[in-house]
């Protein structure tokens, strides 16, 4: 807390990708995530496409691979959900090191790994060029409706205040001689949930009643000249425009 | 597939059923942004954006109900106890949207269907059990505590439910209806329960402590009299 604006996700680069316009970079991500989404699990070369989309986006925003495959660990719960599939479903099973396996649940499995995985990787590529302010920006400038807005930017930035706050409260028991053994922190977890709760709402209240004094109405100030022009536009196209080529070549050949 | 127990992933119901639902959500959604303008004050604005965020993170729990089967909590009656019902269906939506494009957890074509169970169903039918229930218990911490606990029980089942509805008129694999309807709300009983149990002690401590930021007792409090407190 206090320590800068950028969240955690940010890296701060000086590259073109970044100097894009926030409203343009989202359109671009959201139809990319689009065509990945609608894509039948079945095709699996155009998967391999998109990958390769991704890693030339990263290396043109100059994003690390290391640094990007890190970050996608946190898809990792949801993955885990995914492990289960083969050994859940139903209909035809094949045999695999001795292991019974549904096919539709390898399929099922697939599904939501390839497609969350991309998904992830192409929003922490978002993340990762556009600071929060910028993200929030974009959307206002999308004419999402500025409840939708408000919610999310204090959404945002309060899950850094309860994370930061569960971690404070953990550290306090431990220096009381609290000593957590795997199953039973659940046990002062449920206890403390609530007291969790008020303390975050007090420490965002106090935010948000810093943000009033200065002068927040609801929306962020914005400059009024810096709309994307119509060349950004076109550039940040490429992604959704490449990414359905695959999509439409992958339909025609299969 | 039951895997993916709450949200709905892309191609389990057809086309066609997910727009009609998609259209669904938006109409409702535009009511609640328009009554929520009214109701986000100094006070509900941050509120609203801590409860978001508690939700999102507490959907991250997944629990492993039964094998191959999971769920996650809802947070729909937490939201309607602490920032009623316009607001709240805001904030459920608004965590759905962010967990569709950001983690790829429900389809997207299936955001309506998703937004319609989690969002709509299940807070209106916890907005709708808060407000009866609240009229018999007592208006005590416990007493909240106890109304948010059957209150999630009985909207996350409410919740499952619309899937089967859903699935009911558009569902492209051959399933017994009846057979996806027990097992859901058996599922969901325990999501349920679990769920009930963190609203409750999360509700009843906020109402002990802070009782002016709770929404569902606004109605019950007494109006200061200034003459009195002069007196």
């Amino acid at each position: 807390m206090g320590a800068g604006h950028a969240h955690p996700l940010y890296l701060d680069r000086a590259g073109r990708v970044h100097r894009l316009a926030p409203e343009v970079k989202i359109v671009a991500v959201l139809l990319f995530t689009i065509v990945v989404v609608v894509t039948p699990p079945t095709r699996f070369w155009a998967f391999a496409g998109y990958a390769l989309l991704i890693a030339v986006l990263a290396a043109t925003a100059r994003v690390p691979a290391f640094w990007l495959l890190k970050r996608a660990t946190i898809e990792l719960p949801f993955v885990l959900l995914a492990v289960v599939l083969p050994f859940a479903g139903h209909g035809e099973r094949v045999e695999w090191l001795g292991l019974s396996l549904s096919i539709e649940g390898l399929h099922g499995a697939w599904n939501i790994f390839a497609k969350g995985t991309l998904g992830v990787l192409a929003s922490l590529l978002l993340a990762a060029t556009t600071t929060m302010r910028d993200l929030i920006l974009g959307l206002d400038r999308l004419r999402v409706p500025s409840v939708f807005t408000q919610i999310a930017t204090f959404m945002l930035r309060y899950i850094d205040v309860l994370a930061d706050d569960a971690r404070r409260m953990r550290i306090a028991r431990l220096s009381r001689g609290y000593d957590p053994r795997f199953l039973w922190q659940v046990k002062a977890f449920a206890v403390g949930v609530g007291s969790l709760f008020l303390r975050s709402y007090e420490r965002g209240e106090r935010v948000y009643l810093a943000m009033v004094s200065r002068g927040y109405t609801g929306r962020l100030p914005q400059p009024a000249h810096d709309r994307a022009p119509a060349r950004q536009w076109a550039m940040s196209a490429a992604l959704p425009l490449a990414s359905a080529g695959i999509a439409v070549a992958a339909a025609v050949l299969t | 597939m039951d895997a993916q127990a709450m949200h709905i992933a892309n191609g389990i119901v057809n086309g066609p059923v997910s727009a009609v639902f998609v259209v669904f959500a938006v109409a409702v959604l535009a009511i609640c942004v328009w009554k929520a303008r009214a109701d986000l004050d100094d006070r509900l604005a941050p509120m609203a954006g801590l409860v978001a965020a508690f939700i999102f993170a507490v959907q991250m729990l997944n629990f492993q109900v039964l094998p191959g089967v999971s769920g996650h909590l809802l947070g729909g009656t937490l939201a309607v106890i602490l920032v009623g019902p316009w607001v709240g269906a805001l904030c459920v939506s608004t965590v759905l949207i962010v967990q569709c494009l950001l983690f790829a957890d429900g389809g997207l074509t299936a955001i309506g269907l998703n937004i319609t169970n989690m969002a709509l169903l299940g807070t209106a039918a916890g907005y709708l059990l808060v407000a009866g229930l609240l009229r018999i218990l007592p208006k005590t911490p416990g007493g909240l505590g106890a109304t948010a606990f059957i209150a999630s029980v009985v909207s996350v089942v409410v919740a499952s439910q619309g899937f089967v509805l859903e699935y009911a008129l558009g569902g492209t694999t051959d399933l017994s209806l009846p057979w996806i309807s027990g097992t859901m709300a058996g599922t969901h009983v325990l999501i349920g329960i679990g769920e009930g149990l963190i609203a409750a002690t999360t509700v009843a401590t906020v109402a002990r402590v802070r009782p002016d930021l709770v929404y569902a007792l606004r109605r019950f409090r007494k109006p200061v009299v200034l003459e009195e407190v002069a007196a």
